[in-house]
């Protein structure tokens, strides 16, 4: 079995995928000046990451979150300059992942605060590479179903993203890219019992909690 | 003291320095500089960066300064140590250095007080973070392929001790193409200064340990072109050294993944 290494960077990438662009609708004005010509993409750093069960607490003044569902390539052995022929023979298995973001609905500047928050991203353990062109992977809130993608409408399928991504930068061993994430996905609020599913991979289920205690705070050594 | 990590006879390192251009290993060892292959001087937690820290650059950029810090993130992928060789694309026509403060964590925080911040300091260091400007684009800029490519971001060689640097925002950066100086400002032109990006960044994130924070360049942008020798400079921190190669040189010898 393989062991997640939760300290390794992780990538994501945004307007991936059909709906995100026909919601964000037309890029041409300013900001953007233009659809992505790379892939669009953030890190997720090592304080995000949060394991399946966790409470996940908000971050001051912060009342709801964006649930992310996504898929993230776990990378087995150091990808650079690949070629999308046989770009996923560098990928050592998949995580489900729910990337968390406060609402942002500009692309435009990075979304430190928005995205980095601690425990912003429950993630699974890895799993075994499922058949991605026709994985859906399903999000529910409290129950209801909110949120059903299928990873067949990508822009770009995993193994283009990894060649496009690994044309400028070298993915090391363990760290993982996220396959994209829905512009103005679903939210939950505080209290919120959050689960994402996708067939042939798994669940992952996390909670929602308003902000860290005070004895949480301060220099630590 | 200033730290360094080197690669000598087969193992990593931690040195400090020591007379005359030479590098001490923990047991005793002397080494000329020279004959080291110098590694970042700290292994990375999280990286961040600040873009338009400085007003001046802001300008120069016709940018207005922020009123949040305008931070982004960078993966270990990118930092080379000192004396290293950064990478110039043969379709890039501006690339260019920046010369940083690099802030290294030493403890951990969350909701840490600005009065309270320079505590969880372990030290500085000085980072050169290249960025090409032919690959902006206009999401989450500055984007990744700007920003975050492999080997350009040199670091080091010294992380010089917290209470060796006693005001960190008076101290003067200097950059030399080829011995001219390019670009000069002072830490004291920073928007947000080092505490107040510290308090920023804890109050929504915990910092580790090794975490580091690369402070913004002031203004004196230039490219810089293959066998440039590019030197970051900062008073009482330390002198990085880097060269650019283009990529008939960095990719002599290769062939790919089969």
């Amino acid at each position: 079995m393989i062991t997640h290494n939760v300290g390794a960077t992780v990538y994501g990438v945004i307007l991936n995928d059909t709906v995100s662009l026909q919601k964000i609708g037309t890029l041409d004005a300013a900001p953007y000046q233009g659809a992505p010509q790379a892939p669009a993409l953030y890190i997720k750093p090592a304080n995000t990451r949060a394991a399946g069960g966790a409470t996940v607490t908000l971050p001051r003044g912060a009342t709801t979150v964006e649930v992310g569902a996504t898929l993230g390539l776990v990378i087995g052995s150091a990808a650079a300059r690949l070629d999308a022929a046989n770009a996923l023979e560098a990928v050592c298995g998949v995580v489900l992942a729910a990337d968390l973001s406060l609402p942002h609905a500009s692309y435009y500047r990075p979304a430190i605060r928005e995205k980095c928050f601690d425990g912003s991203l429950p993630i699974s353990e890895v799993l075994p590479l499922p058949d991605l062109s026709t994985l859906v992977i399903t999000t529910e809130i409290d129950g209801a179903l909110v949120d059903s993608r299928s990873l067949a409408d990508l822009i770009r399928p995993p193994a283009q993203l990894l060649a496009d991504v690994s044309e400028f930068m070298t993915l090391a061993a363990g760290e993982v890219l996220l396959v994209g994430v829905r512009y103005q996905a679903p939210q939950a609020g505080e209290g919120s019992r959050v689960r994402l599913s996708a067939a042939g991979v798994g669940s992952l289920e996390f909670s929602i909690a308003a902000e860290k205690i005070a004895a949480d705070t301060g220099v630590k050594s | 003291m200033k730290r360094g990590r080197i690669a000598y006879q087969g193992a990593i390192h931690q040195v400090t320095q020591a007379a005359d251009r030479r590098v001490r290993l923990a047991d005793g060892r002397l080494l000329n500089e020279s004959e080291v292959s110098w590694l970042p001087p700290v292994v990375p937690g999280t990286i961040f960066a600040l873009g338009l820290n400085y007003a001046d650059h802001a300008r120069e950029l016709a940018f207005k300064p922020p009123e949040v810090p305008l931070i982004f993130l960078k993966g270990p992928n990118t930092l080379l140590g000192h004396c290293a060789k950064t990478r110039r694309p043969a379709d890039a026509t501006y690339m260019h250095y920046e010369c940083e403060l690099a802030v290294v964590i030493g403890k951990t925080g969350y909701q840490v007080a600005k009065a309270d911040a320079l505590d969880l300091v372990a030290g500085y260091t000085v980072a050169n973070d290249y960025a090409i400007r032919d690959y902006l684009e206009n999401y989450y800029r500055p984007n990744l392929r700007v920003k975050n490519r492999d080997g350009c971001t040199p670091i080091g060689p010294w992380l010089v001790d917290r209470d060796d640097v006693p005001n960190p925002m008076a101290l003067k950066l200097t950059t030399r193409v080829n011995d001219q100086v390019t670009q000069q400002g002072t830490t004291a032109d920073m928007i947000f200064d080092v505490a107040t990006l510290i308090e920023y960044l804890t109050s929504f994130m915990t910092l580790n340990p090794g975490d580091i924070i690369l402070t913004g360049t002031p203004e004196g942008l230039a490219d810089v072109k293959a066998g440039d020798i590019v030197e970051t400079e900062i008073e009482n921190v330390c002198n990085l050294q880097n060269t650019i190669v283009d990529d008939r040189r960095f990719f002599a010898h290769s062939e790919k993944r089969s």
